[in-house]
């Protein structure tokens, strides 16, 4: 899987539309840092892109220039983990899930015992 | 310029069964825009992975929908056999073959009658569900449940079928394929059916390919892409083609359906003359380490099922991607520019599925 700096995301998105591939998904897993994976699909072949944010940094470019469809994984990306997403072509503002805690998918404070 | 008025479509609506919201910017009866909002029941099944481990998740990715149960059981569970590298006995990847063809000829059932439901058609939608029901009572005598199938296990599936109930349910199939062709021909040929679907919601094959889109709204703007050719279960064992059509509007998704019914009866055929004899399962032992993702095709579409594992007995993520999910985009794309009366039709075409996008 290729790993590549945030600031290449969108140059990458791009290049990919161009090629034809189908954007599948966009996901994040959390823990010591956020590991943001960007999967295209194009003939039954998969390719992903990661990129990896730091907890106290944690902004990303929007791709839906390349691909309008990442809107809806991208409002995800904030409203479950905390992700600013810049640049988002329809941005609901932490809005498009109705939550009742605020990004329950970013890592909480332990509890004490 | 005409003025511009916000109709909210939703989340409480005759044709929608669970709850999604469309802001409708109209000029007046026709559709410029929509803005579509979910998350209203959103349950964070995905955040359950903290507290229940790697094989108590198989019951909860069973739970995720109530229409597509077994193939998400099935799914999650070839995501761990991915990262742990399971080979299933072949007798399961058959069962899991005719299980998910069947939770695919009672989706597209149940869709067809809402779909007739929506446009006013109260006898074709009874018809379809009549014909759903003789479906789920073959689900409910292999599986012991109607909604959920309890069958799917990491290492291959809890229950067998015998050979002798195989051909026996073979035949059953038969005469409910002849009650399908009673009612797709009515989608198909009635001038009524046509004149609420033909040319409505337009989505063009690049447009389909630009946003996303999966599944029978897919391949109804005729891109052949329906992830069983990645050939797992059975699928890589038994002949077929995915259905497409070209039409690009409501009746060529209709017709994708409806054309879909028969190749999954066609697959039981095949699968119920193929299966060996053998085992159902293989024992799992250890934790998972690693990733995997896991791509099948639901009724709706492609499902993705990604999990990573860090060698404990709970997975450190979890996240699935519905194809509901990846259908509003081109949902919203369709209703650009449609009459305000087609409005419910269009969105029954995506066979909107909340309970799967709220995962």
């Amino acid at each position: 899987m290729a790993v590549v700096d945030r600031s290449q995301v969108v140059e990458k998105a791009t290049q990919m539309s161009k090629d034809g591939w189908r954007l599948v998904q966009i996901s994040c897993a959390a823990k010591d840092v956020y590991e943001v994976t960007y999967t295209f699909d194009k003939e039954y072949k998969c390719s992903h892109i990661r990129t990896v944010l730091q907890k106290n940094d944690l902004e990303l470019p929007s791709i839906t220039g390349a691909y309008f469809a990442a809107f809806t994984y991208e409002n995800e990306l904030q409203d479950l983990f905390g992700i600013t997403v810049k640049g988002l072509a329809l941005d609901f503002k932490g809005k498009f899930y109705k939550l009742s805690i605020k990004t329950p998918f970013a890592p909480q404070p332990q509890q004490p015992a | 310029m005409a003025t511009r008025t916000i109709v909210p479509f939703g989340p409480q609506h005759p044709v929608l069964p669970e709850p999604i919201h469309l802001d409708l910017v109209l000029e007046d009866e026709k559709v410029v825009s929509a803005i579509p909002s979910i998350g209203f029941i959103h349950r964070g099944l995905e955040k359950l992975v903290e507290k229940k481990d790697f094989q108590e998740m198989t019951y909860v990715a069973e739970r995720i929908c109530g229409i597509c149960s077994f193939i998400h059981g099935q799914s999650y569970c070839q995501a761990i056999e991915g990262v742990m590298k399971i080979d299933v006995p072949e007798r399961a990847l058959y069962l899991r073959t005719i299980w998910g063809e069947l939770s695919r000829i009672h989706s597209h059932l149940l869709w067809l009658g809402l779909f007739a439901d929506g446009f006013g058609f109260e006898s074709l939608f009874m018809h379809s569900w009549r014909v759903r029901e003789k479906i789920v009572d073959i689900i409910e005598e292999t599986t012991g449940g109607r909604v959920i199938f309890g069958s799917a296990k990491i290492g291959g599936v809890r229950r067998d079928i015998d050979n002798l109930t195989l051909k026996r349910i073979e035949g059953e199939l038969r005469t409910i394929e002849k009650m399908c062709h009673e009612i797709t021909d009515v989608f198909k040929k009635d001038s009524s059916v046509k004149r609420r679907t033909v040319g409505k919601g337009m989505l063009s094959k690049e447009d389909a390919l630009a946003l996303g889109a999966v599944g029978p709204t897919l391949r109804g703007s005729g891109v052949s892409s329906d992830m069983r050719k990645l050939g797992y279960a059975a699928y890589a064992k038994i002949n077929w083609e995915p259905i497409l059509e070209t039409g690009c509007d409501c009746y060529a998704r209709c017709m994708v359906r409806c054309r879909e019914l028969y190749a999954s009866f066609d697959m039981i055929y095949q699968s119920t003359a193929k299966i060996p004899d053998g085992p159902v399962d293989v024992k799992v032992t250890g934790n998972p380490a690693g990733e995997y993702f896991s791509r099948t095709e639901q009724p709706r579409g492609e499902v993705i099922y990604y999990v990573k594992a860090n060698n404990t007995k709970n997975l450190e993520r979890f996240r699935v991607r519905t194809p509901t999910f990846a259908n509003i985009p081109p949902l919203v794309k369709m209703l650009g520019g449609c009459e305000l009366a087609d409005v419910p039709v269009i969105v029954l075409t995506i066979d909107p599925c909340i309970s799967c996008t709220e995962r």
